[in-house]
C-alpha cells in the first residue's frame, strides 16, 4: 500500500475524463436500451428539427435529446407537463459534462401497459379462434343492403356514403350511429351492431373510424367488441384508421379494410360501370343466342323439308308408275309368246290337215264316184244303180262316167275293186 | 322461373333473372317458342336494369337508439 503513495496520481484531462465516462457508459447494457419515464419539462424545437427536453420526476431530472430523424416519426406532439416513456441510450454531451438520454423513441406513459394488454388480449382471442379464417365469411357480390356502423358526424360517414353512391348507387344504407371514442364507445358499437343484426336483409356491415391517435382508436381494442364481431350473424368489413393501424376489431372482421373508403370499396366488389359494361355485354349475348337458335331452327326445318321429301309418296307413285311401266311390258311381251305359239300350232294344224286333204289321195291316184244327180258320195256298192250316171273326180277335173251292170261271174270282186 | 312484375323488381332481382335466362339460353336444349320468349324475357330485364342504374341514388336510413327514420344523403357539401 505504501508503495501507492510513491507514485504520481493519474491526472486526466477534462476531454480524457469525459472520454474515459463515455466509454464507460456506452459499454454498458442496461445504459444502452432503456426505458425512462418521466414528464416532459423544458421542451424546446429549433429550427434544425432535434428536440431537446428534460425527463424529470419529483426527485430528480435528465437532459433529453431526440434527433431529427427519430422526432419525424412521433404520432404525437410531446409538451411541457405529459408524462412520456422515453426510449434510448446514456451517453455524455462532453461540451458541459452533461449526462444526457438520447431518445429514439417516445410514447404517452401508460400507453406501454395498454400495448401490453392489447397483445395479451390478442394472444388469448387468438388462441380461442377468432381470427380464424375458417370463421371468414364470404361476402356477396352484389349487396342490396349495407348497414355502416360509425359516428353520425365523423367523416368516416360520408367518406363511406360517396364511396357507395359512386360505386353501386342501387344499394341501401342502413347507418347505426354510434359514438367511436372514448369510455362508452365500445359499448355503443356493440350496440349498434346488434340492431343491425335485428334486421332481416342485410348483406354486410362496415365497422369503421377515421384516422386518430391510438389512444382515439383504443375502443375497437375491446374484448366485448371482438366477441360481437365474432357473432355478427352479418359479415363484418373493418375499416378503422389509417393504413398502417391494426385494432382487435380489425383481426376478427371477416375483411379488414385500411381506411373507411376502402371498406366502402371492398363492400362493393362489382362497380355500376362494370355492371353496365356487363349488361351490355348480357344483350349482345341474348341476340347472339337467340340468332343461333334461330339458325339451328332453320336447319332443322331444312333438314326436315328434305327428309319429307324423301318420304314423300310422289316419289313411290313415281316408282310404282315405273313398276306399272314395266309389268306392262312384260304383259306385252307374254302375249306376243302366247300369239307364236298359238300361231305356231296353227301352221301345225294347218299342214296336219292338209295331209287329210282328199285332194292329196287324188294325186295319188284316187278318185271320188258322186251321183251325178245328187251330187252324194258313193262309198257304197248298194248306191250304185245299173246305167246311173255319176261322175269320176281326180286330182284335175271330173270325167262323166256311167255304171255298167255287174257282169255275171265275179260280180263280188268287181265291186270289191272299186 | 318465376314470372315477377319488372315495376316490383329491384336491381339484384333483375340482375339475377337476366343472368339466369342467358345460363339457361345456352345450356337448354328449348322449343323455339321458350326461346323466343326468354329472349323477349331478358331484353326486357336488361333494359330494366340499365334504367335502375342509371336512374339509382343511394338510399340511406338511420338506425338510431330512437325510431328508425330515413332520409337522402346529401352529396353536396365537399
Amino acid at each position: 500500500m505504501e508503495g501507492f503513495d510513491f507514485l504520481q496520481p493519474i491526472v486526466f484531462t477534462v476531454t480524457a475524463l469525459n472520454a474515459y465516462l463515455r466509454e464507460l457508459l456506452e459499454t454498458d447494457e442496461v445504459l444502452q436500451d432503456l426505458w425512462v419515464r418521466g414528464e416532459i419539462s423544458n421542451f424546446s424545437q429549433p429550427r434544425s428539427g432535434h428536440l431537446y427536453f428534460t425527463l424529470k420526476d419529483s426527485e430528480a431530472a435528465m437532459r433529453c435529446v431526440m434527433w431529427k430523424p427519430s422526432a419525424m416519426r412521433l404520432r404525437f406532439t410531446p409538451a411541457d407537463g405529459m408524462l412520456v416513456e422515453a426510449h434510448g441510450a446514456l451517453s455524455i454531451y462532453p461540451a458541459q459534462g452533461q449526462v444526457q438520454l438520447y431518445v429514439d423513441a417516445l410514447r404517452p406513459a401508460g400507453e406501454g401497459a395498454l400495448y401490453q394488454e392489447f397483445l395479451q388480449l390478442r394472444a388469448r382471442l387468438e388462441a380461442e379462434g377468432l381470427f380464424d379464417p375458417s370463421h371468414k365469411r364470404p361476402l356477396p357480390r352484389l349487396p342490396k343492403h349495407i348497414g355502416v356502423v360509425t359516428s353520425a358526424t365523423g367523416a368516416a360517414l360520408h367518406d363511406i356514403l360517396q364511396t357507395l353512391n359512386r360505386r353501386l348507387p342501387t344499394l341501401h344504407v342502413t347507418v347505426a350511429p354510434t359514438p367511436v371514442q372514448g369510455v362508452d364507445a365500445p359499448a355503443g358499437i356493440i350496440a349498434a351492431l346488434k340492431r343491425l343484426n335485428a334486421l332481416p336483409d342485410l348483406d354486410l356491415i362496415i365497422l369503421a373510424r377515421g384516422g386518430g391517435s391510438i389512444e382515439d382508436l383504443w375502443a375497437f381494442n375491446d374484448e366485448g367488441l371482438a366477441r360481437a364481431i365474432f357473432a355478427s350473424r352479418y359479415p363484418v368489413i373493418s375499416g378503422v384508421g389509417h393504413e398502417t393501424d391494426f385494432t382487435i376489431a380489425d383481426f376478427v372482421a371477416d375483411l379488414r379494410a385500411p381506411t373507411p373508403t376502402g371498406a366502402a370499396e371492398l363492400a362493393t366488389p362489382i362497380t355500376k360501370e362494370e355492371l353496365q359494361a356487363a349488361l351490355q355485354g348480357a344483350e349482345a349475348q341474348l341476340t347472339e343466342l337467340i340468332n343461333r337458335q334461330l339458325e339451328d331452327f332453320k336447319q332443322a326445318l331444312q333438314l326436315a323439308q328434305s327428309e319429307l321429301r324423301r318420304t314423300s309418296p310422289r316419289l313411290r307413285i313415281l316408282n310404282n308408275i315405273q313398276r306399272v311401266d314395266e309389268l306392262q311390258g312384260r304383259l306385252e311381251r307374254a302375249i306376243q309368246q302366247q300369239l307364236q305359239r298359238k300361231q305356231n300350232n296353227l301352221a301345225n294344224a294347218c299342214d296336219r290337215l292338209a295331209s287329210l286333204n282328199p285332194q292329196a289321195v287324188l294325186k295319188r291316184g284316187y278318185a271320188i264316184i258322186t251321183d251325178q244327180a245328187t251330187g252324194k258320195i258313193i262309198s257304197h256298192t248298194r248306191q250304185a244303180a245299173p246305167w246311173q250316171p255319176v261322175w269320176l273326180q281326180v286330182q284335175d277335173g271330173r270325167i262323166p262316167a256311167q255304171i255298167t251292170p255287174p257282169p255275171k261271174e265275179n260280180k263280188k270282186d268287181d265291186r270289191n275293186k272299186t | 322461373m318465376t314470372e315477377t312484375k319488372p315495376e316490383s323488381m329491384d336491381f339484384e332481382t333483375a340482375f339475377n333473372a337476366l343472368q339466369e335466362i342467358i345460363a339457361k339460353l345456352e345450356s337448354a336444349e328449348l322449343p323455339l317458342e321458350e326461346a323466343l320468349r326468354l329472349y323477349e324475357e331478358g331484353k326486357r330485364l336488361a333494359a330494366l336494369c340499365t334504367s335502375i342504374l342509371e336512374n339509382a341514388q343511394l338510399r340511406v336510413s338511420t338506425l338510431g337508439e330512437e325510431s328508425p327514420n330515413e332520409s337522402a344523403f346529401d352529396f353536396s357539401e365537399p
